[in-house]
């Protein structure tokens, strides 16, 4: 009885009662949920463009990060420092898709799989090699201080990342939609034989992609790193935008978004009203357990492409 | 020249159907046999037995387990250390709730409640595949990880929140528990091993086993010819759950004597998988290659700076394991994408041929 109660009772009750404070856990859940569409957006940009599920996206966040921290400790301006990452996620780029890659072409996409598991591995290791292990404190001037909407706390930080991500989406979609090489990525990512008989240059497209999920990568290294240190956990949250990216479907950039919206406001509100009755720490499976139900009723994600079976 | 089947006629279907045909591949299994049953126990130290031999034969079963869901039926899981989970707790909670029961029993009996987890959390296979498979098994890696974490009655409320391996008995042995020698439990899963390798390996070149293959290659055209697609998947999670869950309890009670939640982690679903990979992808052998190949490595990664005279300090040699061992995966599955079991192909047809050219 007791435990009934605590499951379908009193968590409503909380909520009507202080709508205040419920607006609040779904404001904060919504700017978390933001920084888990950052990750997630690099692994749509990579699937959508190769048809490679890339798993060492959330190492590639943890050193792009690493890469920044390392650079400023170093002594170098942020400004330069950015841009010095960048040059080194395009670099990796290069390296991943020269090495990697190329030799793996019209391999199974399981094989893919693994070979960017091994590569989480390799990129985790060089970097904390590179740059050492401890936690690092990144500080880029983002202001860090709370205010109060309409009675609502609301965390600097994070709207910051909010707008740093509505930017981003942004500049990928005019990217994507009307320039000449965002054309070839689409055209890509529908059928890899066709753009290549049209003349599209298959290699250079997987270059551009994988630097501009390496790019990504370096804004949620930033805006996480800015959150909560520059650590080995980082590399987790890849473990976190994996729910995000079933329940938008794997080849939808809007998917991601708004997938990440929902799993980030679900997650804070089933913490914060049923955690204490489950036995607190559920954030770590209810973001899988709510895209794992979604999926039985949607397989394909909210926005992912119908389908279709053929034999 | 040594390796000729010239001469060796099959007259018989029993023969024909031999899962070793070749007399001289049987020699070969007696011999390993033979070593691995009598000389290993007797000449192994407890060194090598704690930290290589059992890690190794236990691995080896989890590899079969998730080689029979991913390399046979095609079903991508990432949810094996929660299995192994499984069948360590159940084991735990059935011996302790009798303790005179045969541990050979009860490891049996967890197989069968790993099976039935194994068998919910293969549910959403039937509606979807791939990596959103992949990714819905996570969904069974944590969860199930978090409750024996959380609920207090799966580790009997003891106040660490760990499970310990109580003094148990297999046929009248001492197998588990502190006082338990280190060859004993080594035999103890080796005899594990053989027997359920050597069912996996009937299983598959059985009815079972073709129509694992037949919805890997494709489920749809196996659904045309008469499949049912939905019990074979079920089926397949639920086999390889058995076996996941047996590793598990193998691992807690013969190899580490207590455990929490942390060494069933989602590393160890990773590393199985590895196992799997590198082994070869649908072969028993190539498992039982591959876990050889994934035990071995970090512990050579970690002794050779230390024999070659090298002083490295641990957290630098800890992320050089990481580097290495990242490197080799890529390196392998660019070299000889179909594994050590495929490596293994190539050089028993050479050998046959040796030392002719053709």
């Amino acid at each position: 009885m007791e435990i009934l109660k605590a499951v379908f009772l009193s968590p409503f009750a909380e909520m009507i009662g202080s709508p205040r404070f419920f607006a609040e856990v779904v404001v904060g859940g919504l700017l978390t949920g933001v920084m888990y569409s950052l990750v997630a957006l690099g692994f749509v940009l990579i699937f959508k463009a190769s048809g490679v599920f890339n798993f060492a996206q959330g190492a590639m966040v943890l050193f792009a990060a690493l890469t920044l921290v390392g650079l400023m400790e170093h002594g170098a301006p942020v400004w330069l420092a950015l841009i010095l990452t960048l040059a080194v996620m395009t670099g990796l780029a290069w390296l991943i898709e020269r090495l990697m890659l190329r030799p793996l072409v019209n391999q199974p996409d399981i094989s893919l799989f693994m070979a960017t598991l091994g590569l989480s591995y390799l990129l985790q290791g060089v970097g904390q090699l590179a740059w050492g292990s401890n936690v690092m404190v990144l500080d880029i001037g983002l202001p860090d201080q709370s205010f109060k909407v309409l009675g609502i706390l609301i965390n600097e930080q994070n709207l910051a990342a909010a707008v740093v991500a509505a930017v981003l989406v942004a500049v990928l979609a005019v990217f994507f939609q009307w320039t000449r090489v965002g054309r070839a990525l689409r055209a890509v990512a529908d059928d890899h034989q066709a753009a290549q008989s049209v003349g599209i240059p298959l290699n250079r497209i997987w270059l551009i992609v994988w630097s501009v999920a390496g790019m990504v990568a370096l804004v949620a290294g930033v805006m996480w790193g800015a959150k909560s240190g520059v650590q080995f956990s980082l590399a987790l949250i890849a473990l976190k935008a994996l729910p995000v990216l079933i329940l938008g479907g794997f080849t939808s950039v809007p998917g991601a978004i708004v997938g990440g919206l929902i799993i980030g406001v679900g997650e804070k509100i089933a913490e914060v009203y049923w955690g204490p009755a489950a036995g607190g720490a559920i954030e770590d499976w209810f973001a899988y357990m709510l895209a794992l139900v979604f999926l039985l009723f949607r397989p394909q994600g909210l926005f992912g492409e119908r389908i279709i079976e053929r034999v | 020249m040594l390796y000729r089947e010239t001469g060796q006629f099959k007259s018989t279907y029993v023969q024909d159907q031999a899962i070793f045909p070749i007399r001289q591949d049987r020699w070969a299994v007696a011999l390993i046999a033979l070593v691995a049953f009598v000389a290993v126990p007797l000449l192994a130290n407890e060194y090598w037995l704690q930290a290589v031999l059992i890690p190794f034969v236990i691995f080896s079963l989890a590899a079969i387990g998730l080689n029979l869901l991913t390399g046979y039926a095609g079903q991508l899981s990432l949810g094996t250390g929660a299995f192994m989970a499984v069948g360590a707790y159940a084991t735990f909670k059935i011996t302790t709730a009798f303790p005179g029961l045969d541990l050979a029993v009860i490891f049996i009996l967890a197989g069968v409640a790993a099976a039935g987890v194994g068998l919910v959390f293969g549910l959403p296979s039937l509606r979807i595949k791939g990596f959103y498979l992949a990714v819905a098994t996570l969904a069974a890696q944590f969860f199930l990880t978090w409750m024996f974490n959380r609920v207090p009655w799966f580790y009997n409320y003891n106040s660490s929140g760990t499970i310990t391996a109580p003094p148990r008995r297999m046929l009248g042995i001492l197998v588990s528990g502190a006082a338990a020698p280190a060859p004993v439990r080594y035999l103890a899963a080796l005899s594990f091993l053989a027997l359920l390798a050597l069912a996996a390996k009937n299983l598959v070149r059985g009815r079972i086993g073709r129509n694992w293959m037949a919805v890997r290659d494709m489920d749809v055209a196996a659904e045309v010819i008469g499949i049912r697609t939905a019990r074979t998947k079920l089926l397949a999670f639920a086999i390889s759950s058995f076996y996941c869950g047996i590793a598990g309890a193998m691992m807690v009670f013969l190899w580490l004597g207590s455990a929490e939640t942390l060494a069933f982690d989602i590393d160890v679903s990773f590393q199985v998988l590895f196992m799997v990979i590198i082994g070869g992808l649908g072969s028993i052998l190539g498992s039982i290659l591959g876990a050889a190949f994934i035990t071995l490595v970090p512990i050579l990664l970690t002794n050779l700076p230390r024999l070659a005279g090298l002083d490295i300090a641990t957290d630098v040699s800890k992320n050089l394991e990481y580097v290495v061992f990242g490197g080799l995966i890529v390196f392998f599955l660019i070299a000889e994408p179909l594994g050590l079991a495929r490596l293994w192909h190539t050089f028993k047809d050479k050998l046959r041929l040796w030392p002719f050219p053709y």
